[in-house]
């Protein structure tokens, strides 16, 4: 670990931190309706699609609209895929996607996901890559974002029926937030280097005489929102380590912005919404402890390298998978970055980190991404989680908890745990089916306990929407990929559902004024509870899957065995 | 929930038109306009021919030229398309090697390429990155100390002075982004065009 490597890593965090206010407010105006810039398109629209702006929706009018909202865009996306050919900007000539990799990559990117079971550079057209990908990397971060705020309505709203409407949130989440952010920061990328054309490959008499096909596209308009909606899906297959997707060490760290600035700023939204900023702090130191433990280890790991590496006398860490430009402090931060939030863009393969590096992500993962988290993911995740804090702590004084004046009662408590309860059901059980099921043992590209890694990396990163993988694992198979679609539906929405119904009975509650019983939900002390439920309750469901695959490499690795 | 179709239709049809045809192709234009260079791909060209691009790493095998990180990019076998044959720098199917900590086909190959490097240059501890392979398999780049850990070899085959050489590696090293990002690095392939230069341009004795 260097000096020059933490200061980019303390960078990071001060810049996060210090646009957390101000997109919170800017953020807090977009729902609460006050930026009226493009008002006449927003009026039009609504009409058009006979929809009354004033008129709220109740939460499961909210949330079926939201389901609607995506058969569409399932449609679309899937007529894309299986018809690329047929259809124009595809110089490349693409064929179609297989019905069982389109119904994976499909689901992928609806939720959120963006698991790659397939190589953008050698299977998408361009057309695809735009009207399809680019589309619901749009979309399924609006969907993210209003989601979070209908719940922070439930907590911010007395006596209410309703949590807002679904319709006019998503589209003003994209014509006021993702929208213009995306044009500035594509700009910048072509700046530092990234492609942004329809021309066709080109061909390159290289140096030596060979020939090399260099892939071009429309990159830098995908990846600017790829970044800021924590979708993460690579418009070619190295991801964020593909120089034309990431050229520069500089484009890399505002790409890792990128990754945060948003879900930070959700936490400041909900302190504004519930009328106490030093909520949101609250939640955002909670998470802050937990991302640095993380980047710590994951640093030191990375720096220290593995066995075989230093007793070949190899100095300045496991530079397998690595990018020279980005070395070792950029990519153990971007790995804890991209996994801490559900956005699954890489820029090393995280396949060739040690043992203990790898296991970060992992863990980040397992939590349910609550560390920031995907766009607004990450913060009806945390919730739950805080709900779930409120309850212990109830109990331990034998009170009715409350949050920001709310009785968190039975209700609240048992959706808080179906949510939770659905992603170790999601990642350990198709973990197991998989290392018993030969064909899905045969995709394994590592051998001993990385290549059960694999597996449970492969199904958490699907059922918490993350994205990235170990790459060496073949998942473009029948088993990997309808498993892999299941498992990315049931961690998006039986997450979304119940959190919802939380929105909507906490919306329907009475505000109860604090009294001199009401435990603070503002110091070090909640926070300190809060990151150690997650720890307890998140974590430790995981330990044993752990066990078995990270820490049992890295004792062999210790022990100079390889597989 | 009937009621809820047109608004998801047309919702979604409007968004969809704005996000995926509008804005992408609007990128396009403005980024073709402001910096056609970057937007088309960056590239290099030589007597009218593309030669490559700046940001794609391009094999370098021949002993004369500075050689840049291992690439594992593969491509279909010719003889069965269900299987991949090694095809270093690949910029059309881009990847790494996704060996892990503990795989033995990795240490097996650290361990030959390390042999391999302490015999061209005893006298130096062999830089990691010059051992390893890249994120993307695209790498264009390398450590400084990777550059010049090859100046010997280069040296001998071109029959230059090593200090002319080291001062061309140190002429071309690119620091941190703005002094503090990312770490300092040598393009592999603008290093070789300045190398042949150097040959073009001095008397042969």
């Amino acid at each position: 670990m260097t000096l020059i490597g933490w200061t980019q890593i303390i960078l990071f965090c001060a810049v996060v931190v210090a646009l957390t206010p101000l997109l919170g407010a800017y953020l807090t105006r977009v729902f609460d309706g006050r930026i009226a810039l493009l008002r006449p398109v927003e009026t039009g629209l609504y009409r058009l699609a006979g929809v009354d702006p004033q008129r709220e929706q109740h939460w499961l009018s909210y949330t079926v609209a939201m389901l609607l909202f995506h058969v569409a865009g399932f449609a679309l996306l899937y007529g894309l895929l299986r018809l690329q050919s047929l259809l124009p900007f595809n110089p490349a000539e693409q064929g179609a996607v297989a019905p069982d990799l389109a119904l994976n990559t499909v689901i992928s990117f609806l939720t959120n996901t963006n698991w790659q079971n397939y190589g953008g550079e050698s299977a998408l057209s361009y057309l695809t890559q735009m009207l399809g990908l680019t589309v619901q990397n749009f979309l399924s971060a609006a969907t993210g974002m209003v989601l979070a705020v209908a719940l922070i309505r439930g907590f911010a709203r007395a006596s209410a029926k309703t949590i807002g409407n679904f319709w006019v949130d998503v589209t003003r989440c994209t014509l006021y937030v993702l929208l213009p952010i995306s044009i500035v920061f594509t700009i910048f990328l072509v700046w530092q280097g990234m492609p942004q054309t329809l021309g066709p490959y080109v061909d390159a008499a290289t140096v030596e005489g060979g020939k090399q096909t260099i892939a071009l596209g429309p990159v830098a308009s995908q990846v600017a929102i790829k970044m800021l909606g924590t979708n993460g899906g690579g418009f070619f297959n190295a991801n964020a380590a593909h120089p034309f997707e990431n050229p520069t060490a500089l484009s890399n760290f505002v790409q890792m912005l990128s990754i945060f600035v948003l879900g930070a700023a959700l936490t400041n939204v909900f302190g504004r919404m519930v009328g106490d900023q030093r909520q949101g702090w609250a939640i955002l130191a909670a998470m802050g402890v937990l991302f640095i433990a993380g980047v710590a280890v994951c640093y030191w790991a990375e720096a220290h390298g593995t066995e075989a590496m230093r007793a070949l006398g190899l100095a300045g860490g496991n530079m397998e998978g690595k990018e020279t430009r980005f070395g070792i402090a950029a990519s153990a931060l971007f790995a804890v970055v991209t996994t801490a939030a559900s956005c699954g863009a890489v820029n090393a393969m995280h396949d060739s980190f040690t043992a203990l590096g790898g296991m970060i992500p992992l863990i980040n993962m397992e939590l349910g991404e609550i560390v920031i988290g995907g766009v607004g993911a990450g913060l009806y995740g945390m919730l739950l989680f805080v709900v779930i804090t409120i309850f212990l702590a109830g109990l331990m004084v034998g009170r009715t908890p409350e949050y920001v004046g709310k009785k968190i009662e039975a209700r609240e408590v048992k959706m808080a745990m179906l949510a939770i309860l659905i992603l170790p059901l999601v990642m350990l059980g198709f973990t197991a089916i998989a290392v018993v099921v030969p064909s899905a043992v045969a995709s394994m590209g590592n051998a001993g306990p990385h290549g059960y890694s694999e597996v449970l990396y492969a199904f958490t990163s699907q059922a918490a929407n993350n994205g990235s993988a170990f790459g060496g694992l073949s998942g473009n198979t029948p088993f990997y990929n309808l498993t892999g679609a299941i498992a990315m539906f049931l961690g998006r929405f039986w997450m979304i559902v119940p959190a919802m119904a939380i929105a909507g009975s906490l919306a329907a509650k009475r505000s109860v004024a604090a009294t001199a019983g009401t435990f603070p939900t503002t110091g070090p002390l909640f926070v300190g509870l809060l990151v150690g439920t997650i720890l307890i309750v998140g974590g430790l469901t995981f330990f044993p899957a752990l066990a078995v695959g990270p820490i049992a490499e890295h004792l062999s690795m210790l022990q100079g065995v390889a597989y | 929930m009937l009621k809820e179709i047109r608004p998801a239709l047309v919702t979604f049809v409007a968004l969809a038109c704005l996000t995926g045809l509008v804005y992408p192709l609007a990128m396009t234009g403005i980024a073709q306009a402001l910096f056609p260079a970057q937007a088309s791909g960056s590239l290099i060209e030589q007597d009218g021919r593309v030669i490559g691009s700046t940001l794609i790493g391009q094999s370098f095998a021949d002993a004369k030229y500075f050689h840049g990180r291992l690439s594992a990019t593969t491509a279909p076998d010719p003889q069965d398309s269900s299987k991949t044959v090694p095809a270093p720098y690949n910029a059309a199917a881009s990847g790494g090697s996704n060996l892990g900590p503990t795989s033995k086909a990795l240490a097996d190959r650290l361990a030959a390429d390390v042999a391999a490097a302490k015999q061209e240059n005893p006298s130096v501890r062999v830089p990691v990155d010059l051992v390893t392979t890249s994120g993307s398999g695209l790498d264009p780049e390398i450590s400084p100390e990777a550059a010049l850990f090859q100046v010997p070899r280069i040296a001998k085959v071109r029959n230059l002075p090593e200090a002319e050489l080291r001062a061309l590696v140190d002429s071309r090293i690119e620091g941190r982004d703005l002094g503090l990002f990312g770490e300092p690095r040598v393009n592999v392939l603008k290093l070789n065009l300045a190398l042949d230069r150097l040959g073009q341009n001095r008397p042969r004795t």
